[in-house]
């Protein structure tokens, strides 16, 4: 992949992504964060790369901790957004 | 050797990357409604496990345990969090969760550095200029959202500082993460080759930046500071995608960069204030207010449970504005009682909710959710002002500066041609407060003052709750 490629597709999904969130109500703006906030865990992938084939010790420790800290992010907000979720789609019943 | 995919071609990775990606976009795009939002934050969970999954089968792991081992540790503590935290507390969770990505994606970004100079692959301009914007992106991330996550955690001051000693030791810091980055693209193996001690200089500077940033802004211009990086975590994610040339990074980290901001730009229009007024400013804490006549004096007039309680049996309509003092308070559950019990008899009732009342974006409404209020009952600032002139009642509890009129009277205030609720034309306001403490702005308001408006003093929760038991006995 080129630098212009990765460009592209950066461009492209910044439209994107201006398209949706700006149709998303203001009700949801703060599982829209937590929810957001999981997806910018998207880093784990790099991580788990670097922690797994790491060539050197350090790779592997800063690996290691960029991995936790990933997985924190992800699983954390994963959560946090369904606990608050269901707490606006319960009014509907 | 290869993981246990490696065998197959790049393109089924690739593929896999793809189909992550639109799960990401279709997830987002079912929060566009509270029905469908439970599932969209599925799809992109789901998303999230196929890339990971396909990640750690694809990849050479020389050691899986410590993989593993990582992996379990950092899921471990995220459902923990996830599942021990108040809601009240969910400013600073989402706060802290935000640095944690930003921190990991400055990390990857070295620990990539470091290989590449070990296995002697040299460093591609390319690499070295995109791991330094992410490095300093997410250093900053990660450290500003601890401080924000501090701050709204009652662990730093939350009072706005205003130094020039401050900005200098900013633009220091930036000139120095900059040039650490010139030299990381210029010089890989500056100052003697293998740990890349261009980046780390780098690291220490923006993190240096990072705490400086945050560490002035008040309390009340939180929901502004978190959006914004939340933007950044997602663009520290998108960068780091250029470094590993990571496709399903760059997409996912710049819807994430996006929403963000636009939450960010949203934040800054509901205050009038341009970004950065809100990063720079230091807002409020002027002595110049001292000089002012006191507007209140006499003109206050004290309201009772009981009082308060007659007004709403008389009236049609009420429309209940919550502030950051019911979040403090805990008041949701009381105030949603009360609107329930008004419903029951037959009164119509909203939330007018300001954007940016409370410390992040969404606050009221996700406290206001959890306290079973229908989210149709949830009324935004457009919505809810022309229907004012005809509400009986307006009950603003634990807020301020979102009902002051000043905004639109007075050109000089520093809230001016900020958009407020306008409860004052309604036939009458009553205002639960503490004190008339004036709100973050620092400025006085008129609105308690007004001959229709009654203060009802006490906390948010102890004053609701005792309206709700008023209101039982006398139905």
């Amino acid at each position: 992949m080129t630098f212009v490629q990765n460009l592209t597709l950066f461009v492209l999904a910044a439209f994107v992504g201006y398209e949706i969130i700006t149709k998303i109500p203001t009700n949801l703006h703060t599982p829209l964060m937590s929810g957001a906030n999981a997806i910018s865990g998207i880093t784990l992938l790099g991580s788990v790369v670097v922690a797994g084939s790491g060539s050197t010790a350090l790779a592997t420790a800063l690996g290691f901790v960029a991995v936790v800290m990933a997985t924190v992010n992800v699983v954390g907000g994963y959560l946090v957004s369904h606990f608050m979720l269901d707490q606006f789609s319960q009014r509907g019943k | 050797m290869a993981g246990v995919l490696g065998g197959l071609p790049d393109s089924v990775l690739q593929f896999a990357y793809l189909i992550a990606s639109v799960l990401f976009i279709q997830g987002l795009r079912d929060m566009t409604h509270p029905r469908t939002a439970t599932r969209g934050n599925g799809i992109s969970a789901l998303g999230m496990f196929i890339a990971v999954a396909v990640t750690v089968l694809w990849f050479e792991i020389l050691s899986p345990l410590v993989l593993a081992a990582a992996l379990l540790v950092g899921g471990g503590i995220g459902a923990w969090l996830a599942v021990t935290v108040e809601t009240t507390e969910m400013p600073q969770l989402v706060g802290l969760f935000n640095g944690f990505g930003g921190g990991a994606s400055a990390l990857v970004a070295g620990a990539e550095l470091v290989d590449l100079t070990a296995t002697g692959s040299g460093l591609p301009v390319g690499v070295t200029a995109t791991a330094a914007i992410a490095g300093i992106i997410g250093s900053v991330t990660f450290w500003g959202s601890l401080v924000a996550a501090g701050k709204l955690h009652g662990l730093v001051g939350d009072s706005p500082v205003s130094s020039n000693v401050g900005h200098v030791i900013k633009a220091v810091c930036l000139v120095a993460a900059l040039a650490g980055g010139v030299a990381l693209v210029v010089q890989p193996g500056f100052a003697g080759g293998d740990l890349v001690p261009s980046y780390w200089f780098l690291i220490v500077a923006a993190s240096i930046l990072g705490i400086f940033l945050v560490v002035p802004i008040g309390g009340a211009d939180m929901p502004v500071v978190i959006a914004l990086l939340n933007s950044y975590s997602g663009l520290a994610a998108a960068t780091t995608g250029f470094v590993l040339n990571n496709t399903v990074l760059i997409v996912a980290g710049t819807l994430v960069g996006a929403s963000g901001l636009i939450l960010t730009v949203i934040m800054c229009e509901s205050m009038n204030r341009s970004l950065t007024n809100v990063l720079f400013g230091g807002l409020g804490g002027d002595d110049e207010m001292a000089d002012r006549p006191d507007i209140y004096e006499g003109n206050i007039s004290e309201t009772s449970p009981e009082e308060v309680e007659m007004l709403l049996d008389v009236a049609d309509r009420v429309v209940i504005v919550p502030g950051y003092g019911m979040a403090v308070a805990q008041a949701q559950h009381a105030v949603a009682e009360l609107a329930e019990l008004l419903e029951a008899d037959g009164v119509d009732v909203e939330f007018g909710i300001h954007p940016v009342a409370g410390r992040m974006p969404g606050h009221m409404n996700a406290l206001l959710a959890e306290a079973d209020v229908p989210y149709e009952k949830m009324r935004e600032l457009e919505e809810v002002n022309p229907t004012f002139s005809q509400t009986d009642v307006v009950i603003v509890t634990g807020a301020n500066d979102v009902v002051n009129p000043m905004a639109n009277t007075d050109d000089s205030s520093p809230i001016a041609g900020m958009p407020v609720l306008e409860v004052g034309e309604a036939r009458s306001v009553v205002v639960n407060k503490r004190s008339l403490s004036p709100g973050f702005s620092g400025i006085p308001n008129p609105l308690f003052a007004e001959d229709d408006t009654s203060m009802l003093f006490g906390d948010a929760k102890a004053s609701m709750q005792e309206l709700v038991n008023v209101y039982k006995e006398n139905r």
